[in-house]
């Protein structure tokens, strides 16, 4: 399949990501709609990374080009489960103090 | 290398120091022996001396101006605990968790300074950014910090994102993460003007202006700033700050060219619009807390000059700027800690019941607001030299000194609340060797104004 695919559905995908992140109202929403965002990158360098890793192998068949990007995907999986952790820890001191997740509530700083 | 090494080490430590005493004058006591043992680390890998050595595979590169500004944000952590350790020590149960935060930030502060590969641009803004989360929301049952840190959260991990989506892009069109590598194309020796290529860097432009709040991506920043616990919000202005300009400036050295000539352009409207909003809405803040986010959103206008070229000006400008900028927010940020309520009222008749905090904190605005004989001048004219010499146009440098004479007057808003109107302040009492500690900031900053040189001739010799 040519890449012009994955790009055009990598973007959509990073683009309903940003589409929930800036109109959804609820911070688990909004947070999943993050990872989609972080989904979506995940499954371009793949492809990116297929491409660059195919064209190399008729040069070359013991290549290793293109891998670099197959590496980067498990840090940003790992980096996305930290962040995951830290996120959902913030999310739960909040709904115990105000006993819900609603994003609106968030304006007590914009006196 | 030492530095990311032992600051690892040491913030691990730190969270067993929590377990095993509960006195939190002996957890700062080992945090500030931690810092010393850092800069100590840090300072041995310039004179050539590796705790361990291995190639990295360009994934890092370790360079003396690297190197440097490690140290000088390592000294300048250091002087942050020394004056707000006793601060930090209030807030929460467990202080030594914070100096296990602050080394982690370290560590990505180390990172940031000798990247060489946007894999590792990556894991330092997010060793940075995820315990900056926790310091913001440490105040746990405060609402206004449990807002921030959500939302300091959020924006975050939406720009990087952002982030992540630029760097892939910028993989798609050259095949590789390195820096340098990959911006002229090997077969026609020309500059890759790939429409991913442009559209990845935009994309890495964007992200990075969020995280050292340049605008028009700044609208986190004075929420976050205000609702984070003030010691903390000392430690987010500064050091944090710094790491994210010296990463900012390594990206775009090299593959600025792939912009040619559209990035002056877009630079100089972050510029322009990050010195507009910051200074012209600090004007109208009424809490001191405020106006200095505000004030460090137009402090950061100033920083991006050092974009423009890419000459050892620049770098020396950048250096000079931080150390003059951190010095002088970290001191005030120590005073504001110590009022009771955040607005510029509550500095009236300051000279009055303490001449000398006055005096310091007028020290420390003449320093933000460019006034000769503090760091702040010299900061803003090597800044300025440094636009000049890389052949940026006059209007930029006129706009500069408008906005700068502007942040007078808000700057000096607060000196006269000290001076010239009467009134009980309301601050809590201080100590005698807390004055001491803010003098020493003060005399820094004095000696900062009158030999800026001093501090690089320790770079090149």
């Amino acid at each position: 399949m040519p890449i012009q695919y994955y790009i055009f559905f990598c973007l959509t995908l990073f683009s309903i990501g940003v589409i929930g992140v800036l109109t959804r109202r609820n911070a688990i929403i909004v947070f999943m709609c993050i990872e989609l965002m972080l989904n979506a990158v995940n499954l371009l360098l793949v492809a990116f990374s297929k491409m660059y890793h195919g064209a190399a192998l008729q040069l070359a068949p013991q290549s290793t080009a293109g891998i670099d990007a197959q590496i980067f995907v498990f840090f940003i999986m790992v980096v996305a489960a930290a962040e995951v952790s830290v996120g959902l820890a913030i999310i739960v001191m909040m709904f115990r103090n105000t006993h819900s997740i609603d994003i609106n509530f968030l304006n007590r700083l914009k006196n | 290398m030492n530095a990311i090494i032992v600051s690892t080490l040491l913030g691990v430590i730190m969270m067993f120091v929590s377990w095993m005493t509960t006195s939190t004058r002996i957890q700062k006591n080992i945090g500030l022996v931690g810092m010393l043992l850092l800069i100590a680390a840090n300072f041995l890998q310039q004179k050539g001396w590796w705790v361990i050595n291995f190639d990295t595979k360009g994934m890092l590169a370790f360079n003396q101006i690297g190197l440097f500004a490690n140290m000088l944000l390592f000294i300048l952590t250091f002087l942050y605990v020394w004056i707000n350790g006793d601060e930090i020590g209030k807030i929460g149960n467990h202080t030594a968790d914070f100096f296990a935060i602050f080394f982690f930030i370290l560590c990505g502060v180390s990172i940031l300074t000798s990247f060489d590969n946007l894999l590792m641009l990556f894991i330092g803004i997010e060793i940075l950014s995820i315990p900056l989360y926790i310091l913001t929301g440490s105040d746990k049952k405060n609402l206004l910090s449990n807002e921030a840190s959500l939302k300091y959260f959020l924006m975050g991990s939406f720009s990087t994102g952002v982030l992540l989506l630029g760097i892939t892009l910028i993989y798609g069109a050259t095949g590789s993460f390195h820096l340098a590598m990959p911006i002229v194309n090997p077969k026609t020796h020309l500059v890759n003007e790939n429409f991913l290529m442009s559209a990845g860097l935009i994309l890495l432009f964007v992200s990075m202006n969020f995280k050292v709040s340049a605008a028009p991506f700044h609208f986190w920043t004075p929420d976050v700033y205000d609702g984070a616990p003030t010691v903390f919000t000392s430690f987010m202005a500064t050091i944090v700050k710094a790491a994210g300009f010296i990463a900012f400036i390594r990206v775009f050295e090299a593959q600025r060219i792939a912009l040619g000539y559209t990035w002056p352009i877009i630079l100089s409207f972050v510029i322009v619009a990050t010195l507009l909003v910051g200074n012209i809405t600090a004007v109208f803040q009424r809490s001191v807390k405020r106006m200095l986010a505000y004030s460090s959103i137009a402090q950061a206008g100033f920083m991006l000059f050092a974009l423009y070229g890419n000459s050892i000006f620049n770098t020396e400008a950048i250096l000079l700027y931080i150390v003059a900028y951190s010095l002088a927010t970290i001191g005030l940020f120590a005073v504001l800690v110590k009022m009771k309520d955040y607005s510029f009222d509550s500095y009236n008749g300051l000279a009055k019941k303490h001449p000398a905090l006055a005096f310091v904190t007028t020290l420390f605005l003449f320093s933000l607001a460019g006034i000769p004989l503090t760091a702040g001048f010299f900061a803003k004219y090597y800044m300025l030299n440094a636009l000049l010499t890389a052949g940026a146009g006059l209007w930029l440098l006129i706009v500069a000194i408008l906005f700068a004479a502007v942040s007078v007057f808000y700057y000096f808003r607060l000196i006269q609340a000290m001076y010239f109107i009467s009134g009980e302040p309301a601050i809590n009492e201080l100590d005698k060797t807390y004055e001491l500690k803010l003098w020493v900031i003060a005399v820094l900053i004095i000696i900062m104004g009158v030999f800026p040189g001093f501090m690089f001739n320790y770079l090149y010799f």
